[in-house]
């Protein structure tokens, strides 16, 4: 299936390739217009009867992950993080290193060789390596480059009833989302903008929406879901199943409000579950847009992953029905005219 | 003037949610200019035209005040928020709040033994509702509250929440009312967003272009018992920004209206501040780059429930914002 392909594919922030390769095969025949700008952003166009409004819907291709840094003498490598990762998840992970995949482990001083103090917490990073087995640094330096990116070696599946795990669904869920949108027919211009470096800074997005210049910005994220935070209901932010979350506010932005009132009107007509972001932390690409050029009025409509920023997140295959078909609707009555801003 | 102030700072207008103040400045503003809209992102844009020989200057001060945005109502009606913009949990406990529709409340906090341990999370707005659906008939999640107290005129001295940035925005109005004919082609931006961020200001200076950039905000002082050092006191004038966090006012606009304020006999000192951004900030980088400075007003109490201005220093910096939009401008 297709979420296990995007799942599967390596696209650290700035090396979005894989994914691209993807998403491009899976929307040639759907939209007008494809064009790959100078970050990288997958831009495509579904180009409608109508020449307005222009609706640029975006989520981001990128993922968190590592990169080697320094290559030791014994062949371990040393490496860094990309983007927002819990660091205290790293140890022990299995990881896949650079373009051919290469096997590798993230090893650390063994629990029986740590002062009483370490095991209190997690090892900073500079006492993490990857291990590829190699030899020595010669032998390393046959497989892999300082600069090499490397995954977590997650294997999609589905998960329980309805749920299915795997890494980087934040933000690969969001162009799933997206790449079944552009399947659609709407009587506007829709700009499908698949960007690049989202977790290090929403960057591809703020080239891309300068060149797009868009009347109107969605962006689709997956995102932060505590629901299994039983004792604390006012930290869950989202909950699992319970539809498409609706951003109020985060750290980059504050969504355009009559987007939101309408989308909880449509989604409240036409019986489909929503729930709103109840936490106003971290950012996304809305930020971005919203700030692109004159202003543009933008809203975020997310899809919850449990476990974000780790090695595997869950998401719920209802929610991504409900995102899917919350968005269509959006649209279809943002080209009847139907939103007010 | 003072009814003026008193408007402007008691209307509702959070960071995102600033229709009301909007209106209220829009209907303050409109017998003196030549043109009024609202962009994409809600700056109001009020622009007096000139000759065609002058300068397009941008004149930004922020409607938005800070609040407090709703994300979880508990079973028994208590409220849990985020912050919209810079909140002290200290200044916050057992303040009265009140919502966009009315809707009154006071902050109450969870036990904490020692004042450090206070977070916002520890905090709660209590409207009087015994439970969740009670709650729910007055307050929405993502309703945002504000602080709830009336302006008090201590003579010289004026009190009331959202000084920042109102008591600017008042500035601007009476600026733009006493105006006499200047060369100079005037935009008067009441931008939104700018305690999360200097957002509004950032798109409005895109599209407005100006070949100027003069912010109006608020400046803490440092001439209360203790306080930390800081050469800016009420009662002092106009204070006219060198840096903030956010931007180093660029020296030929600083030496502008400082030459404005000596011939003008405009009461004036100068600022400079460490921590905190102004509009300045957004509109110096756009596009090519502005020339941009502010004119601060010296408040005390920042971003609490009493901001209080000195009234003299709020007339002097509409004397100095007048005079310097009237001069042809060599920059």
């Amino acid at each position: 299936m297709l979420l296990e392909r995007l799942s599967h594919a390596s696209g650290v922030s700035g090396n979005e390739g894989e994914v691209r390769e993807i998403i491009k095969e899976a929307v040639r025949d759907h939209v007008d217009e494809l064009q790959v700008d100078n970050l990288g952003n997958l831009i495509t166009l579904k180009k409608g009867k109508r020449p307005g409004p222009k609706v640029m819907i975006a989520a981001h291709m990128d993922e968190v992950g590592l990169m080697v840094t320094w290559i030791e003498k014994n062949g371990m490598l040393r490496f860094t993080t990309v983007g927002g990762i819990d660091k205290r998840v790293l140890q022990g992970k299995a990881v896949l290193v650079g373009p051919n995949r290469l096997p590798g482990v993230i090893g650390s001083k063994p629990i029986h060789r740590q002062e009483p103090s370490e095991r209190n917490k997690p090892l900073p990073i500079n006492q993490l390596f990857i291990d590829i087995g190699a030899k020595s640094k010669e032998d390393a330096e046959k497989k892999v480059k300082v600069g090499d990116y490397a995954i977590f070696a997650t294997k999609f599946g589905e998960f329980g009833a309805g749920k299915y795990k795997g890494k980087a669904m934040d933000d690969r869920v969001g162009c799933l989302v997206l790449i079944e949108t552009l399947k659609n027919t709407y009587n506007m211009p829709v700009y499908g903008v698949f960007t690049t470096m989202e977790e290090i800074g929403t960057r591809g997005a703020a080239v891309a929406a300068h060149a797009v210049d868009p009347d109107l910005g969605i962006v689709l994220e997956g995102t932060v879901c505590a629901d299994f935070m039983f004792d604390i209901p006012e930290g869950h932010a989202t909950n699992i199943g319970a539809g498409p979350a609706l951003s109020l506010m985060d750290a980059t932005s504050i969504a355009n409000k009559a987007m939101v009132q309408h989308l909880v009107a449509l989604a409240e007509k036409n019986k489909i579950p929503y729930q709103f972001r109840r936490a106003t932390s971290g950012g996304n690409d809305a930020g971005r847009i919203s700030l692109t050029r004159k202003g543009v009025p933008a809203c975020s409509i997310s899809v919850p992953c449990r476990y974000i920023h780790s090695p595997v997140s869950v998401v719920s295959a209802s929610d991504i029905e409900n995102t899917i078909k919350l968005l269509d609707t959006f649209l279809r009555s943002i080209e009847q005219g139907g939103l007010k801003l | 003037m003072k009814e003026l102030i008193k408007k402007f700072v008691e209307a509702y207008g959070p960071s995102g949610c600033e229709e009301e103040i909007r209106s209220v400045i829009a209907e303050e503003i409109k017998p003196y200019v030549d043109e009024l809209h609202t962009d994409a992102l809600g700056n109001l844009i009020a622009v007096k035209k000139g000759n065609g020989k002058g300068k397009r200057i941008m004149v930004s001060g922020h409607m938005d005040e800070i609040g407090l945005m709703v994300i979880h109502i508990d079973d028994n009606g208590f409220i849990r928020f985020s912050n919209v913009g810079g909140q002290n949990p200290v200044t916050l406990m057992n303040c009265r709040v009140r919502f966009r529709n009315g809707t009154q409340g006071v902050i109450g906090s969870e036990r904490v033994d020692d004042v450090k341990e206070l977070r916002l999370e520890k905090l709660f707005i209590d409207i009087g509702a015994a439970s969740r659906a009670e709650a729910e008939k007055k307050v929405k999640i993502g309703d945002v509250a504000i602080f709830d107290y009336p302006m008090v005129d201590l003579g010289d001295y004026l009190v009331a929440k959202a000084m920042d940035d109102r008591i600017a925005c008042a500035i601007m109005v009476a600026a733009a009312k006493e105006m006499k004919k200047s060369p100079n082609e005037v935009h008067f931006v009441f931008s939104v967003q700018e305690e999360v961020g200097l957002r509004g200001a950032r798109t409005a200076a895109y599209g407005v272009d100006p070949e100027i950039g003069i912010a109006l905000d608020v400046c803490p002082v440092g001439d209360t018992p203790k306080a930390r050092t800081l050469a800016v006191s009420l009662g002092k004038g106009a204070a006219i920004k060198i840096k903030d966090a956010s931007v180093i006012a660029h020296p030929k606009v600083v030496d502008f209206l400082t030459e404005v304020a000596k011939k003008n006999k405009v009461v004036h000192q100068r600022e400079v501040l460490e921590a905190g951004g102004t509009d300045t900030g957004a509109i110096h980088l756009t596009k090519a780059g502005v020339p941009s400075g502010c004119i601060s007003i010296p408040t005390r109490y920042l971003h609490g429930p009493s901001e209080m201005v000195n009234y003299k220093d709020v007339l002097e910096c509409v004397m100095l914002l007048v005079k310097a939009l009237e001069a042809k401008i060599d920059i």
